[in-house]
């Protein structure tokens, strides 16, 4: 950690969005993890995206449990509402606040053990669920706070700063996902913040569970030769198969779209994910198909990494539960609570 | 892009703008740490090295530096150095004793310099000491050139002259004071093995329009400063009209205020930010109330009965292009405005009266001599010149530059060495770090404005001609002050090789100065980095490809506020924070180098 604020000054060059505000204003406290941490560029990322998305700070609410990863949210947009809850319980917490206030724009950031080790059931029910969040996972692959222990997404084979290697079958976030019908999936990486702001664009403005694993080498515990969530085994086995491009609303798409290879996917809110296949084989809106693809390139040893699958039709949990437009918050209190008569009728209407 | 060269020690030294931006090159952020840390001598002698004068300096500098210093460009005022420099020689301790001085026994070398200006001083700071015979010839009875005659008391008192002109003259220099150099073809033949020209720009301009030679009240500024100064001129007419709006013009108008004025207007031909004078003495002058008037050309001396009562002006109009380029004016009308004196400040010009022209130098279209920019030799070999006289009127830090260079070059031809072939800059390199996340200096960027200098009443100010108007930094502005320097000379030094492309320098930038990017050419990779990197001044500084990606580590030097936070979050050390000390040869690293290459070959 740094002894010193990051100064306020900055670049008079610098843009402003939508809001008037610069980028800078969506920081938070300078971090205080390892220097060259893959978790601060994820949160360099998430800034980025939010200050370029425009959301007011206000209504984004920065949701996490424990780890390295979930220390990350006191790093960006000191201004929105957080919650830093239990151990693995960030979807249940996550699943109540969007109950109550489903206008928020909720980002709740994880890790691999935060998510696949503790929390992996509360993980998988979120997904259920189809709760509208943008979901991140930073993975390195180890629990970095407890001094690198191998977690549930640690590859076999991969070999640890000292001990043996990893002999049991690891956890895949994305292979999870879309077996349990996630509607945004997507892999990234913390060095290519030009393929990561925009997918966290996509999964902030998507309605339905997002997930965005990325892999964020712990630079302490899982940076060296052997391993396989290592800067330079990530750069080396990286395989972007799809780009993706987020296009604001009322926001002219580029003609350069129009050539057959792009595919342009309309969100609910207007906006236009534009998806352009790198790997002509690749099918993003067909689960099945995903899977095979992302099965044989995870036994090649690839890394596979894009918007992985994009299903925009399913409903999220609001929808499902067919509840009101209006956040629970906002609800006069006598339509939020009918009282005693009324809950007597409904009662009844099971005896 | 090839990767940046950072060997080459003009590199750094770029960087290190107040320092680049200085004639003298002097170690900016080096001596305000010096005054961050109360060490108040050692900020003096490091400001001495280069130029020489820093009490003289702290007060009446031109100040490139400032208007260069990367503060200006971060936020809106730049670093108050030269009133730092003032702090640094307001309260160093005696440092007589840590002065270079004469050897015992000379080098049996006689040099002669004419005129005792900044000039000529510096060439006997820099030779003295290396045993040379020094004598200044010197017409008037005093020493110091224009910074006495034409910088009034109010701003440079005398006993900082007198003390920092000391320190020279004590080092065994021969000073022949009202000894007026009346033909350079005579002193050439007086023996002397070098002889050094420093005799200023002494002639103030004229304005030949009607009425000039029909009053005795219309004064050329400078040799009316010089008068006043030598007081010989003790007062000036009620209302008071000064011609031109340089630096001098400022000196006349405050001085005419001093000396019984009570109106003074400052008559400008175009409008601000045309203006020649510096915005700080502007500043000064209108505080005291001065007015300057805009779009007035000099037409002509109202005379009535033999006496001056006014001078009639035309009026005139501006087109400015999108360039800034201002037009030659159209003139809208006529104005007489009522006078008792007039004092022209509308520049100097060269005046050689006292040299032959058939002994060899040569003369350009203006009067100056014809003078090597590097080595300060003219036509005529063994003859030097330097300060305004060389290459017409500048300021006081390039004459001290010129000095120091024409004594190189004296040194060099004394000893029957090739002047063109002197000693080139060095730079030194060292790391600053002190721990896991502690520098050597204090890397935090203070956002405090820059301090305000104090002024003495405007009440009391005018009772007297000799009283300083500035008061100094108070310690607490001083220490507020030197807070604001971003430590330039402190460099973020890069190493490809360590670098794991984690982009965590990139994501703590605060001015967003870094970018790992794909190679390409200047303009192309300006266009693709961080921030808009639109000042071309500034250089890139970009890396050898790195080891991941063969991309390559882009820093755009313009913004950077040296907060050392890239390398803090560099989990490799690839950044370092490392202080570049420039290495500047003067005449006496010269004697050195000779002696130990003499002493390598026996």
């Amino acid at each position: 950690m740094s002894f010193i604020a990051k100064p306020n000054v900055s670049h008079p060059g610098m843009p402003k969005n939508s809001l008037g505000l610069s980028q800078r204003d969506y920081e938070g406290t300078v971090s205080t993890l390892c220097a060259g941490c893959g978790h601060d560029s994820v949160t360099a990322a998430i800034i980025q995206a939010v200050f370029e998305l425009g959301i007011e700070p206000h209504m984004l609410a920065k949701m996490s449990g424990i780890g390295c990863s979930s220390k990350t949210p006191a790093y960006f947009v000191s201004q929105a509402h957080g919650f830093n809850s239990v151990h693995g319980r960030m979807p249940s917490v996550t699943t109540g606040a969007n109950a109550a206030n489903r206008d928020l724009t909720y980002i709740g950031v994880s890790g691999d053990g935060d998510s696949l080790s503790i929390g992996v059931g509360q993980f998988v029910h979120a997904i259920r669920r189809n709760l509208n969040m943008c979901y991140v996972i930073e993975n390195n692959g180890v629990y970095g706070l407890t001094k690198g222990q191998f977690s549930a997404s640690a590859d076999i084979g991969s070999k640890p700063k000292k001990g043996q290697p990893n002999l049991q079958e690891p956890i895949d976030a994305v292979s999870t996902a879309l077996s349990l019908g996630a509607t945004y999936i997507a892999r990234s990486f913390s060095g290519d913040k030009e393929q990561l702001v925009p997918l966290l664009k996509g999964a902030l403005m998507h309605r339905g569970f997002a997930l965005v694993d990325i892999v964020s080498p712990c630079v302490t515990f899982n940076d060296h030769e052997g391993s396989t969530k290592s800067y330079a085994h990530t750069r080396q086995f990286y395989h972007n198969v799809i780009n993706m491009d987020y296009i604001p609303p009322r926001e002219e798409i580029k003609a350069a779209y129009d050539d057959g290879e792009a595919m342009p996917i309309e969100m609910h809110d207007g906006s236009t994910i534009v998806l352009r296949k790198i790997d002509r084989e690749y099918e993003p809106t067909s689960r099945a198909a995903s899977f095979k693809y992302l099965r044989e390139r995870f036994n090649a040893g690839e890394i596979t990494t894009g918007l992985l699958y994009l299903d925009e039709s399913r409903a999220e949990m609001h929808e499902l539960m067919g509840n009101v437009d209006t956040p629970l918050t906002q609800l006069p209190l006598d339509e939020l609570h009918p009282g005693k008569e009324e809950l007597k009728k409904l009662q009844s209407r099971y005896r | 892009m090839k990767p940046t060269d950072t060997s080459n020690p003009e590199y750094f030294h770029q960087v290190v703008d107040c320092q680049f931006g200085c004639p003298a090159h002097t170690d900016v952020p080096a001596y305000i740490r010096m005054i961050a840390q109360g060490e108040f001598s050692d900020a003096y002698m490091e400001n001495r090295k280069s130029n020489v004068f820093p009490g003289i300096l702290g007060r009446v500098c031109d100040r490139p530096c400032e208007p260069a210093c990367r503060r200006g460009r971060v936020e809106e005022k730049p670093v108050a150095i030269c009133r730092l420099k003032r702090v640094a020689a307001d309260h160093r301790d005696d440092i007589t004793s840590r002065l270079p001085k004469a050897p015992a026994t000379s080098n049996g070398k006689k040099v002669a310099l004419i005129g005792a200006g900044c000039a000529s001083l510096t060439v006997a700071n820099d030779l003295a000491p290396l045993g040379y015979e020094v004598t200044i010839f010197e017409a008037l009875d005093t020493t110091g050139g224009l910074m006495r005659t034409n910088i009034p008391q109010f701003r440079l008192p005398p006993k900082v002259l007198d003390e920092e002109i000391g320190y020279i003259l004590d080092m065994g220099v021969d000073l022949k004071t009202n000894h007026p150099i009346e033909s350079l073809k005579g002193l050439l033949t007086e023996g002397y093995d070098a002889v050094f020209v420093g005799t200023g720009a002494p002639r103030g301009k004229n304005l030949e329009i009607p009425g000039r030679y029909d009053s005795d009240r219309i004064h050329i500024g400078i040799d009316w400063l010089e008068s006043v100064a030598f007081e010989h001129t003790k007062e000036i007419g009620k209302k008071v009209l000064i011609i031109g709006v340089g630096n001098t013009a400022m000196d006349c108008c405050r001085t005419s205020l001093r000396i019984g004025a009570e109106d003074v207007k400052v008559m400008a031909r175009k409008p601000r930010g045309f203006f020649k004078a510096s915005d700080w003495e502007l500043e000064d002058a209108e505080e005291e109330n001065v007015e300057i008037l805009i779009n007035h050309s000099p037409k002509e001396f109202v005379i009535e009965d033999g006496k001056l009562v006014g001078m009639k002006f035309e009026l005139m109009e501006y087109k400015v292009d999108d360039n800034g380029r201002i037009d030659r004016g159209t003139v809208t009308g006529e104005k007489i405005i009522p006078c008792d004196d007039v004092v022209l400040a509308i520049g100097q010009d060269n005046a050689f009266p006292w040299i032959e022209r058939d002994i060899g130098i040569e003369f350009d279209n203006w009067d100056c001599p014809v003078v090597d920019e590097t080595t300060m030799m003219c036509a005529i070999d063994g003859v030097f010149f330097g300060g305004d006289s060389a290459f017409g009127p500048k300021n006081i830090i390039w004459a001290v530059e010129h000095g120091h260079q024409a004594a190189i070059s004296m040194h060099r031809y004394c000893q029957g060495e090739d002047i063109a072939d002197r000693l080139p800059r060095g730079m030194n390199l060292a790391s600053q770090k002190m721990g896991m996340h502690e520098w050597s200096f204090s890397n935090d960027y203070d956002p405090a404005s820059r301090r305000i200098m104090p002024h003495v009443d405007l009440k009391k100010r005018f009772k007297k001609l000799d009283i300083e108007v500035e008061l100094g930094f108070t310690a607490e502005q001083a220490i507020q002050e030197v807070e604001r320097c971003l430590n330039c000379d402190i460099q973020t030094v890069f190493s490809a090789d360590l670098c794991i492309e984690c982009d965590a320098c990139i994501d703590i930038c605060p001015v967003n100065c870094l970018t790992i990017t794909a190679n390409g050419d200047e303009d192309d990779l300006r266009s693709r980095l961080s921030a808009p990197a639109e000042n071309h001044e500034q250089p890139l500084y970009v890396s050898a490809d790195l080891p991941h990606t063969s991309r390559v580590m882009v820093k755009d030097e313009d913004l950077c506020v040296h907060c050392s936070l890239c390398a803090e979050r560099c989990p490799t050390g690839a950044w370092d924070m490392q202080k570049s000390t420039l290495l500047v040869p003067y005449a006496q690293d010269e004697l050195a180098e000779e002696q130990s290459t003499s002493a390598a070959s026996t």
